[in-house]
């Protein structure tokens, strides 16, 4: 059988940043698989150098429009050590609690995303529509959706009244309904089962072997978690659960977040009882320095790594972000390898890229010298008729 | 453990319920009290210090002494003349502006103010730099 190769990327709306997959095909199968970066360089970390301690917040913010607070909190974590600054406790309360409504509304998005790559158009309508109860609490607790820009340097900038409390625990007793519901269709629908189950195949080993990191790890057995390893603003107050599956395929990975969301919950419920009285937010000068600092930070999908170096001034010297998905990039390739085609939304995916735009992929058949252009949504089609003639139905459901 | 139409009882279900969506541009949509929308200046509190000039992380904000300067009261005889508060003018250029209200925040005198007006899509640029007088 002739091979074929498709170029998948760089411009995407299944990958969170622009990269291109090189996928060699015999038939359906996928043989060989290449990711080249290198797309989207859009030279935040050399803008930072030239921008304020404080501006810089903003800028890091916007590396990523989901995982915002967790950068952020990630890169003010440096910059707090390096000033030797005292962060009050209500502040470090109210950034874990954002983190979480954070998760909980990034796993969400997933949830909604998976299913509809799998052709489960009910299961993303309905998760996308229980999610924006979530961004309402984000909304009312920092004042925007996205970009929420609750941190600062030495604290948080807004504070949580009793009112914002009692409307939070409220919403979140709605979506732990929700997610008992969410739990039972993941693992006990027959569709959803066998479109996930011993797909994107990542063996503990390899896990441990390419660095896998947040849930596409913990899905392979990989027992890590930076909220637990090294407990960062006041995890290590708190009573959660680690979860993880030995699962291996993109049914762990769904497994592994929805009973994320539960034990997210659990931690919202925590934090706000805790809540200590005091002030939010401790003055800072704004020269800084000198030292270097690292911090790690559980983000949605992983862990978040910065780097801030000061030389005195009040602008950093360097930044340097490793953001949870390019970690994850190394194990996406052997998970492509030895699948079919009409998987390769499904396992993309289920390393939790994020929307960004539209393109095309391109099928170039060697021996008819022909060239198909697969726009996405024919991609998806693809996978979805693929599995349509081997009964597996959604429509009939 | 299998077990099909997991689904069916809760798509039937969501039949007899309210609508999830608004009808938003002929309905008004209402966002929260801590909104951060267009950002409002008022003049007279305005003691031209420009903190927010360089707190800025867009550069979205200008602060110049108005063209016209309010004249210094009258001194009484013998008196130490008072010179008159100077007059502030801000030129804030929503094109760049990200929203993050930090000018809010970092304003000594509350001059700038925080609005929830979020309606701002516009097709000319130019209409989109505000001169607050």
């Amino acid at each position: 059988m002739s091979k074929m190769t498709i170029p998948l990327g760089p411009q995407h709306p299944a990958l969170k940043e622009p990269v291109n997959f090189t996928l060699v095909l015999e038939g359906e199968q996928i043989t060989g698989s290449t990711v080249n970066l290198g797309y989207n360089h859009r030279g935040v970390e050399k803008a930072a150098e030239s921008r304020t301690f404080l501006q810089d917040i903003y800028l890091i913010e916007r590396v990523c429009g989901i995982c915002s607070h967790s950068h952020t909190t990630c890169y003010i974590t440096c910059v707090e050590e390096l000033a030797k600054a005292l962060v009050p406790e209500r502040a470090l309360a109210i950034r874990t609690l954002v983190a979480e409504l954070e998760r909980v509304h990034s796993h969400l998005l997933w949830l909604g995303i998976a299913g509809y790559e799998m052709g489960f158009e009910t299961l993303f309508m309905y998760s996308w529509r229980d999610r924006e109860q979530v961004l309402d609490c984000l909304e009312m607790v920092s004042g925007n959706r996205v970009h929420y820009g609750i941190n600062t340097i030495g604290g948080v900038r807004r504070d949580i009244t009793a009112e914002q409390k009692k409307i939070i625990l409220s919403k979140i007793s709605y979506l732990e309904e929700r997610t008992k519901y969410y739990v039972k269709l993941g693992t006990e629908e027959p569709t959803v089962l066998a479109r996930t189950q011993k797909v994107g195949m990542l063996p503990h080993d390899v896990a441990l072997e390419r660095g896998a990191v947040g849930p596409t790890a913990r899905a392979s057995a990989v027992k890590r978690d930076v909220r637990k390893d090294e407990p960062y603003l006041i995890y290590d107050k708190l009573d959660f659960n680690l979860i993880t599956h030995d699962t291996n395929d993109v049914f762990g990975r769904l497994v592994v977040r929805v009973l994320e969301l539960v034990e997210s919950y659990k931690i919202i419920r925590q934090v706000l009882n805790y809540l200590p009285e005091g002030p939010i937010a401790v003055k800072v000068p704004a020269k800084i320095g000198p030292g270097e600092a690292v911090s790690r930070y559980e983000a949605p999908r992983g862990e978040d790594f910065h780097y801030v170096k000061a030389n005195g001034t009040d602008k950093p010297e360097r930044v340097k972000v490793r953001a949870p998905t390019m970690a994850n990039y190394p194990s996406v390739s052997y998970m492509l390898d030895g699948g079919y085609l009409a998987d390769v939304p499904m396992v993309i995916a289920a390393i939790d890229p994020c929307m960004s735009c539209t393109d095309r992929a391109m099928v170039y058949d060697n021996k008819a010298g022909k060239v198909q252009i697969y726009g996405w949504d024919d991609l998806r089609k693809y996978g979805i008729e693929h599995y349509k003639k081997r009964g597996i139905d959604f429509s009939k459901m | 453990m299998k077990k099909p139409a997991r689904a069916l009882g809760e798509v039937l279900s969501n039949l007899f319920k309210e609508k999830a969506t608004c009808n938003y541009p002929f309905e008004k949509a209402v966002v929260d009290a801590r909104f951060r929308g267009r950002i409002a200046f008022e003049s007279d509190k305005c003691i031209g210090c420009k903190m927010c000039v360089r707190a800025c992380p867009a550069k979205a904000i200008e602060i110049i002494l108005s063209a016209e300067q309010p004249a210094a009261a009258p001194v009484a005889e013998g008196a130490v003349p008072v010179p008159a508060k100077k007059k502030f003018d801000c030129i804030m250029s929503l094109d760049r502006c990200i929203y993050c209200a930090q000018c809010v925040d970092i304003c000594p005198k509350k001059a700038l103010i925080s609005t929830q007006d979020f309606e701002l899509a516009h097709t000319d640029r130019r209409t989109l730099i505000l001169h607050y007088k």
